[in-house]
């Protein structure tokens, strides 16, 4: 089958143009430079604030693998947040706190709630796909909710963040922050690489037309699966870095409301670009942020602001910008 | 047990009706015009809002209850003629994107003019006291009058939809706009009438409820997603599909949250029972629209050849 993958009648290229990398790799460079302002700035606040922005983008970036190449909307990525957030809090209190296992427990817990739950979720499309999709987050969060023995409710304080073969180097917020943007930038990197081969390109193939890859013989229920995995393991690996951001877990991870935030995210940046989400995710996060600093009924100017923005710039920030990464 | 079933049984039904009535709305809206809209849960806060507010005018339940319906239809043409209008045509993420904010704006509007603070409106005289169902069993009349009020306005909408003209143009348009369109029917103005209309139902429920729930920011928002869960249950487009999958939703919801324990007591000890059952009767409708998705995956009763 893979001799006619590069035969593939696909509408437009899907790697986004160098304008996008460009963006890319200016973010990048900001935020490695951004700690530099902590003398003057807010200290060791803005590493924190930093460290969740960066957290959240990678949320969104594997959210946009789903939205924006798969056209698969789902209003249950927070889930994949929250499990990965309590395999990391569960395993510290019975010891385990090295990373090499919180790491792979936390995507391996992901990647198999998404398997579970996206064999049958991938049956249905459109808004039924939105609905279900949410429907097995919402049982998630409140199996967390009742873990009685981990806090329930109430959620789970984590003895101490991820040891790295043995050394508590995480603690500094300086190495936490960088080491989240080493893993925002290997995650966006490997999303990079996987939209533009050839199971990317199959996949998008399959959210322009269906029925004709199809007709070629690709299952689009396996791709879709796949894909749904995958994005699944990144979520949960954003929540394993959530838990030792805060150090503490619990069910508020989860809410649907979070798993709409993160829609917001992709959706103002622009699906299908990758930057254009991590774009999103970053610009959303500073205006609330910045908003709630100036009034504490920022979200009269937030809400009327995103109304506007659908009005004038449909198709996100990534659109606006010109990058086209499909038609 | 079986006068506290009653009971539950009557608070379902009630919970139904009120599902019903903002699922309707939504349900049309999003077979008809193709458009997700998430604010059609702060018609129903607005609707218990501007109840309390004309209320505290006027001090007579049912002229508020009127100023209050007025209120909300005027606020849901005002949003589709200056907003919506210009969404139909785009894609469902532009539509979730613009609607979150309409939700963020108004819960917070709502919360600077009337304070976070839960409101109430008093039940009117002529509804209070209750209705003795057995002896030492009595259940509110006001409760009983949202039930009835639901069932009448079911009853009217299904007559409507399926009985009158302008029913049969909303059954073509839930089929396929574009072909309404072709035949000389004003979609813009079928559209705007849709749309005004299920926004007053969604006012409705929350009038019916400001005696009976707190009225508060936010209050839209849950039962939005109970309104989506009962529309994707029942079939997008279709008021058959809301009026069942709302009684489903409404009915087994609050049996799940009375008797998850009694019934797990069968099967496991009073202790793990009572450990388990709250997540698991919260988690129960949800787990009901799985199976029915998973079974059916255009809901109990799809709209035949709607696209998409």
């Amino acid at each position: 089958m893979s001799g006619e993958a590069g035969a593939l009648p696909l509408a437009a290229p899907a790697v986004p143009r160098p304008r996008a990398w460009l963006v890319g790799v200016v973010i990048f460079c900001a935020l490695a430079l951004a700690p530099l302002a902590v003398p003057f700035v807010g200290g060791n606040y803005l590493l924190l604030i930093g460290s969740r922005f960066m957290i959240l983008a990678i949320a969104a970036l594997s959210l946009d693998l789903l939205i924006g190449y798969g056209g698969l909307v789902s209003f249950g990525h927070a889930a994949f947040i929250g499990i990965g957030a309590y395999a990391t809090g569960i395993l510290a209190v019975h010891g385990f706190t090295e990373f090499y296992i919180a790491i792979p427990v936390a995507m391996l817990a992901g990647a198999l709630f998404a398997l579970v739950t996206g064999a049958v979720a991938i049956r249905t499309r459109g808004v039924y796909f939105i609905m279900i999709t949410l429907a097995f987050a919402q049982m998630a969060f409140y199996v967390m909710g009742s873990l009685s023995a981990y806090g329930g409710d109430d959620g789970l304080t984590l003895p101490s963040r991820s040891l790295v073969f043995g050394s508590a180097a995480l603690k500094s917020e300086t190495v936490f922050f960088y080491a989240v943007l080493a893993t925002l930038i290997i995650v966006t990197l490997a999303l990079r690489r996987l939209v533009a081969s050839r199971f990317g390109r199959v996949l998008q193939g399959l959210r322009q037309n269906r029925q004709r890859m199809e007709a070629m013989g690709y299952s689009a229920q396996g791709f879709q699966l796949t894909a749904y995995v995958i994005a699944g393991a990144i979520g949960a690996l954003a929540g394993f870095l959530l838990a030792n951001s805060t150090e503490f877990v619990s069910p508020a991870f989860m809410t649907w409301q979070r798993s709409g935030d993160l829609i917001i995210m992709v959706i103002i940046g622009g699906g299908g670009t990758l930057y254009g989400a991590l774009v999103g995710a970053l610009a959303f996060l500073s205006l609330e942020e910045g908003l709630s600093h100036v009034t504490d009924h920022w979200k009269l100017i937030f809400g009327p602001l995103l109304v506007l923005f659908v009005i004038a710039a449909p198709g996100g920030i990534a659109r606006w910008l010109g990058w086209r990464a499909h038609e | 047990m079986s006068g506290l079933f009653i009971v539950q049984l009557l608070n379902g039904l009630q919970l139904g009706v009120l599902l019903f009535l903002i699922a309707a709305g939504l349900t049309l809206v999003f077979g008809v015009m193709n458009f997700i809209n998430l604010a059609h849960g702060v018609q129903y806060m607005l609707g218990a809002y501007l109840a309390v507010m004309f209320y505290g005018y006027t001090g007579h339940f049912l002229v508020a209850v009127l100023l209050a319906l007025v209120a909300t239809l005027l606020f849901g043409l005002l949003l589709e003629t200056v907003i919506f209008r210009r969404l139909y045509a785009r894609d469902h993420l532009d539509q979730l994107l613009a609607t979150f904010g309409i939700i963020l704006f108004l819960n917070e509007a709502v919360k600077t003019v009337w304070g976070a603070a839960p409101l109430s409106l008093p039940i009117p005289e002529l509804l209070s006291g209750s209705v003795p169902l057995a002896p030492g069993l009595n259940y509110p009349v006001y409760r009983f009058a949202i039930i009835g009020s639901g069932f009448v306005v079911g009853a009217a909408l299904y007559a409507v939809v399926n009985h009158t003209r302008i029913g049969m143009l909303i059954r073509a348009g839930a089929h396929n706009a574009p072909m309404v369109s072709a035949l000389g029917v004003d979609i813009g103005r079928l559209f705007m009438l849709v749309f005004a209309f299920g926004a007053m139902l969604a006012g409705f429920a929350g009038i019916m409820v400001a005696p009976v729930f707190s009225v508060e920011p936010g209050m839209g928002d849950s039962v939005l997603i109970l309104a989506f869960v009962v529309i994707v249950i029942g079939g997008i487009g279709s008021i058959r599909g809301a009026f069942f999958g709302a009684l489903l939703v409404g009915v087994i919801d609050t049996l799940g949250r009375s008797f998850m324990v009694d019934l797990l007591r069968i099967g496991v000890s009073t202790g793990q029972a009572r450990a388990v059952a709250p997540a698991l009767s919260s988690m129960l409708i949800y787990v009901i629209m799985a199976v029915i998705l998973a079974m059916r995956p255009e809901g109990l009763f799809p709209v035949k050849g709607r696209q998409g």
